[in-house]
């Protein structure tokens, strides 16, 4: 937390409701488009609603992932600290697209497709999880998002202590990757859009790395001097 | 589920005549004769005097309102709203998002359009689509369309039976298979310039495939030209397989020997085979296809796929004794 007031006033009254907002938008969007569907009026889902919410929910995850991974990068070269206070609703966002992009799936498509039976959505779920490998690097990217959801109070972080909590949430990026590749094994043939995903996560991926490795030689060097 | 009305006259035309005859019988349908059998003796004459190739009348509408007789050929379905249709594509030359076809394809340019004839035939070289088309004896059909992204459509399509076209090129034995080209113009397809597939588009069907009954080549839908962006101004419909086999815009076709390369079979084989024949009990590699999402209607409706896209009637002879997971 800020130890200044006014940066704190400013986190708490400004920063952190606007980066709600716009983090909830897409979310908001679609539920407004669903419900003027739903009641019968012209909305912008397009003539395969299901699919085109698939794509955005995911889409979304994919993206808002990438953003909590920026975060960290950005304050670097900005030196601006503050932006560190919206990282957690940041990844958390991802982790709610997710969660919502995986019900999407199980509700709209094998629900249906098992003849509106919940026992056996399911069971398709597990089935496609076992057998298509999209899926099944999806559902894990799912899975390993989990415990970083689930860490994120201020409570289990400090109960966790920042050293373990920091090599917990380095999953972020495993996880992303895993994202980008359930992406480009759904699409049909060599589509750009997983290609762009990964390029931006081989950017923050290589910030990443070679701020390590610049951090390992300036250390070295300072034992050796 | 049976795809055709229950209407008994339907079940026992093709059931009951001989192929030949069958195809004659679309022509007596045109010249509205009721007086079946007069009918057919005129119809074998004027078939006779046309010097193969189509009529080659010369002229095709390059918009609006098509000139065209109806046909048995339809579905107890409801048919798919024309903005769903021409809104909803997948023609990757213009962007593979749904809805780039509908916005980009108007820069195709589709007149004139010639088609380049190569391969085992008596009669090749490049035509003029109107020399490749009767449209002075274009036909209705209402077809069922399957993608293999597992939605399913019902298309009013206008234009002639494939074989019909394929006779007049005078294809010799050696033509085992044909193979079709969509066109390819960088500038005018903003999507191939990314390389989404190994461009231009191909594919093929075997020579028995492409001789059926069922296999059209279609000019319009709902009775006006075809939109660019569903395929103008000249596609193939082979209802009974996936929709990607039903290739747009065509420019060549060829008459060869071996079975010729298709494009995603060429980008994913194992996922695409040559066959593509609609197979509910074949699951695509990444997703089942056991069922189908139903375009344009209902948000929430899905449909039970069926065999060979319920055209199990016409078209599983083709296939007898054939692993058909195999030959998926």
């Amino acid at each position: 937390m800020a130890r200044n007031p006014v940066l704190r006033t400013f986190s708490r009254h400004i920063m952190k409701p606007l980066a709600f907002w716009l983090l909830a938008l897409p979310g908001l969007w679609l539920g407004w488009q669903w419900a003027l569907l739903l009641s019968g009026q012209p909305h912008d889902l397009g003539f395969n609603p299901i699919e085109t919410t698939h794509r955005f929910l995911g889409d979304a995850a994919i993206r808002i992932l990438l953003v909590s991974l920026a975060v960290t990068p950005v304050r670097d070269l900005t030196r601006w600290g503050p932006i560190m206070m919206i990282r957690r609703r940041i990844g958390l966002a991802a982790f709610w697209y997710a969660l919502l992009h995986i019900l999407a799936y199980l509700g709209l498509d094998l629900f249906l497709a098992a003849g509106m039976s919940v026992s056996g959505a399911l069971a398709g779920l597990w089935r496609d999880v076992a057998e298509r490998i999209y899926i099944t690097l999806g559902m894990t990217a799912f899975v390993l998002l989990i415990p970083l959801a689930m860490t994120s109070f201020n409570r289990v972080q400090r109960w966790l202590g920042g050293r373990r909590w920091q090599g917990l949430h380095r999953l972020a990026y495993p996880i992303a990757i895993l994202a980008v590749f359930h992406h480009g094994f759904m699409v049909k043939g060599n589509q750009l859009g997983p290609w762009i995903h990964g390029g931006i996560l081989a950017v923050l991926l290589g910030y990443r790395v070679f701020g390590m490795i610049a951090r390992t030689r300036s250390q070295a060097s300072a034992k050796a001097s | 589920m049976f795809f055709r009305t229950s209407r008994p006259w339907q079940a026992r035309e093709s059931q009951v005549t001989p192929k030949g005859l069958f195809l004659n019988r679309r022509k007596i349908i045109a010249s509205g004769g009721a007086l079946a059998l007069s009918g057919l003796a005129a119809c074998e004459a004027e078939t006779a005097s046309q010097p193969s190739g189509g009529a080659a009348s010369g002229s095709r509408p390059t918009s609006g309102a098509l000139d065209y007789r109806g046909t048995a050929y339809d579905v107890a379905d409801t048919q798919t709203p024309y903005p769903a249709v021409t809104g909803y594509n997948n023609f990757y030359e213009f962007g593979v998002g749904k809805d780039d076809p509908a916005r980009y394809a108007d820069a195709m340019t589709t007149d004139p359009w010639s088609i380049e004839v190569e391969g085992h035939a008596g009669r090749t070289g490049r035509f003029a689509l109107e020399d490749v088309v009767d449209f002075s004896n274009l036909e209705e059909r209402i077809y069922r369309l399957r993608c293999v992204e597992a939605w399913s459509m019902v298309i009013p399509w206008i234009g002639v039976p494939l074989a019909q076209v394929l006779a007049a090129f005078e294809p010799t034995s050696d033509a085992r298979y044909v193979q079709f080209e969509t066109k390819l113009d960088h500038d005018e397809m903003r999507g191939t310039r990314f390389r989404v597939l190994d461009w231009p588009y191909v594919e093929g069907l075997r020579m028995d495939e492409a001789m059926n009954e069922l296999a059209f080549l279609a000019v319009g839908l709902y009775g006006e030209v075809l939109p660019n962006q569903n395929g103008a101004p000249v596609r193939l419909v082979v209802p009974w397989k996936y929709g990607y086999k039903s290739i747009k815009s065509i420019v060549k076709i060829r008459f060869v020997s071996e079975q010729p390369e298709t494009s995603w079979n060429r980008s994913a084989p194992r996922e695409y085979g040559f066959y593509s024949n609609v197979n509910p009990n074949r699951a695509h590699p990444r997703w089942s296809q056991a069922s189908e999402r139903v375009i344009g209607g209902n948000v929430f409706a899905r449909r039970d796929t069926e065999m060979f896209n319920g055209y199990a009637e016409q078209v599983a002879h083709m296939y007898a004794g054939m692993d058909l997971i195999e030959n998926h």
